[in-house]
């Protein structure tokens, strides 16, 4: 069992997920250097796939490098680049390296990216593909042959809490929930009115408790970073007295810290959360600052740690 | 006879609807809107990309399909089991049926063909509260 399905699932303990930094050139000597800097820190670490539809090292290689580093990899599966078959063989291969969290998501389109002329793909969307890893955890591919013995797998899904239609988000959690998934990360949000709806919906239909709500936190060095998300990122809209707040103060560095801080701490006491996806803009200086007024203690990872790990099924 | 069923169908469904002759209708179930004309032929809800105006993450221009049928399946007087079937889970699509009518595969019930590991292990049709 993954520590991040033994924490949400045998403890009340709040848990901690990143996101690893896509891999390209010399990507084994940068994931090291990610990896020691997030290691200790979190349960559990994306590998991601393809992020914002730019082509990157992928996310199985990724998940066996983390493996391989002592990070706990939950690995992203998209459906904009392959089909019900290469998705299925992206899980498994991934399984029989020891990998046990899975992330299903819809994904961004190939028009977020830098090849816009590709095909997009999706033969699946989000919650069928949650169902496919349901199908799988239970040993079985979706044609129906068996899988002997079945991957041990624990099941995450996303949702945007800040995209309309806002009253329906919930809607779509139960339905992930059905699929299977048991934890569920969430699109940043800089609209805390709308976060409070969505977690008490969640609440209100019976999943607290079920399905575990980790909000994003974005790690930001000012106000550009917030900018770029409003004007860049669909779904994603930062209310312009946010931005203001950290454009217009003496010290823009200091206050984009203390708003991560307070919408990380707001975040954390909304019902059916359990804790926190921290991402980042390659902004060192911080994650240990705001991790530590979290009251999160790092764990040393010592290398038998790290032996057990590694390729461990 | 076939190919005459489904030209029919093209031609009702096409201007109508924007059909995109699936073979696989689930209009009904979706505010009588088609989820085919969604870019990413979500079939189970809007994605996280939809723009704060509710317009979609790959064509601005355009109303995200799935609040069009959120918004149809609330406000359209539907028959009360159509609009119970929003909230389903809709299996993947079958790339077999691309081109055939929907019609013919209704009374057939090819329609509700799923693969062997598409099995239900929980309840699907799970009720929500709503905020």
């Amino acid at each position: 069992m993954s520590t991040l399905e033994h924490k949400l699932t045998k403890t009340t303990e709040t848990v901690f997920t990143a996101e690893f930094h896509s891999l390209d050139g010399n990507g084994l000597e940068k994931a090291k250097k990610y990896a020691d800097r997030l290691s200790g820190w979190f349960d559990g670490v994306n590998a991601t796939d393809n992020t914002a539809a730019h082509a990157h090292v992928s996310n199985v290689a990724t998940a066996i490098a983390m493996k391989q580093l002592g990070l706990e990899p939950i690995l992203q599966v998209v459906c904009r680049d392959k089909n019900r078959l290469a998705q299925q063989a992206d899980i498994m291969g991934a399984s029989m390296f020891g990998v046990e969290n899975f992330l299903a998501l819809t994904g961004d389109d190939v028009t977020a990216g830098d090849e816009t002329e590709a095909r997009r793909v999706f033969d699946l969307d989000g919650p069928q593909l949650v169902r496919l890893m349901s199908t799988i955890k239970r040993g079985e591919y979706m044609s129906g042959r068996k899988i002997d013995p079945a991957p041990h797998m624990f099941i995450g899904a996303v949702e945007n809490p800040g995209a309309p239609p806002f009253e329906y988000r919930v809607q779509r959690v139960a339905k992930k929930y059905a699929s299977g998934a048991k934890f569920l990360q969430l699109q940043i949000c800089y609209h805390q009115d709308r976060l409070e709806k969505f977690c008490a919906g969640v609440r209100d239909a019976g999943l607290a408790g079920k399905i575990a709500i980790i909000p994003t936190i974005v790690l930001i060095k000012g106000a550009r970073p917030l900018n770029f998300m409003h004007n860049n990122v669909a779904g994603i809209d930062v209310p312009a007295d946010q931005i203001a707040r950290v454009e217009k103060a003496a010290d823009p560095a200091e206050e984009a810290y203390l708003q991560t801080l307070e919408f990380a701490q707001h975040a954390l006491a909304q019902p059916a959360v359990r804790g926190l996806h921290i991402t980042d803009f390659r902004n060192d200086e911080t994650l240990e600052r705001l991790m530590t007024d979290l009251g999160r203690v790092r764990q040393s990872i010592t290398s038998e740690v790290k032996d057990n790990h590694a390729y461990s099924a | 006879m076939t190919t005459f069923i489904a030209t029919i169908e093209h031609v009702v469904k096409g201007p109508v609807w924007g059909c995109q002759d699936c073979g696989q209708c689930v209009l009904h179930s979706t505010g009588m809107t088609c989820p085919m004309n969604c870019p990413k032929t979500l079939r189970n809800g809007p994605c996280g990309g939809v723009r704060e105006n509710g317009h979609c993450e790959v064509n601005p221009e355009m109303k995200c399909v799935w609040l069009k049928a959120y918004d149809r399946t609330q406000g359209w007087p539907l028959p009360l089991a159509w609009k119970e079937e929003y909230n389903h889970l809709r299996p993947p699509v079958d790339n077999r049926l691309k081109g055939t009518s929907s019609w013919k595969n209704f009374f057939t019930k090819r329609d509700r063909w799923t693969p062997a590991g598409w099995k239900n292990t929980t309840d699907e049709s799970i009720e929500v509260g709503h905020n």
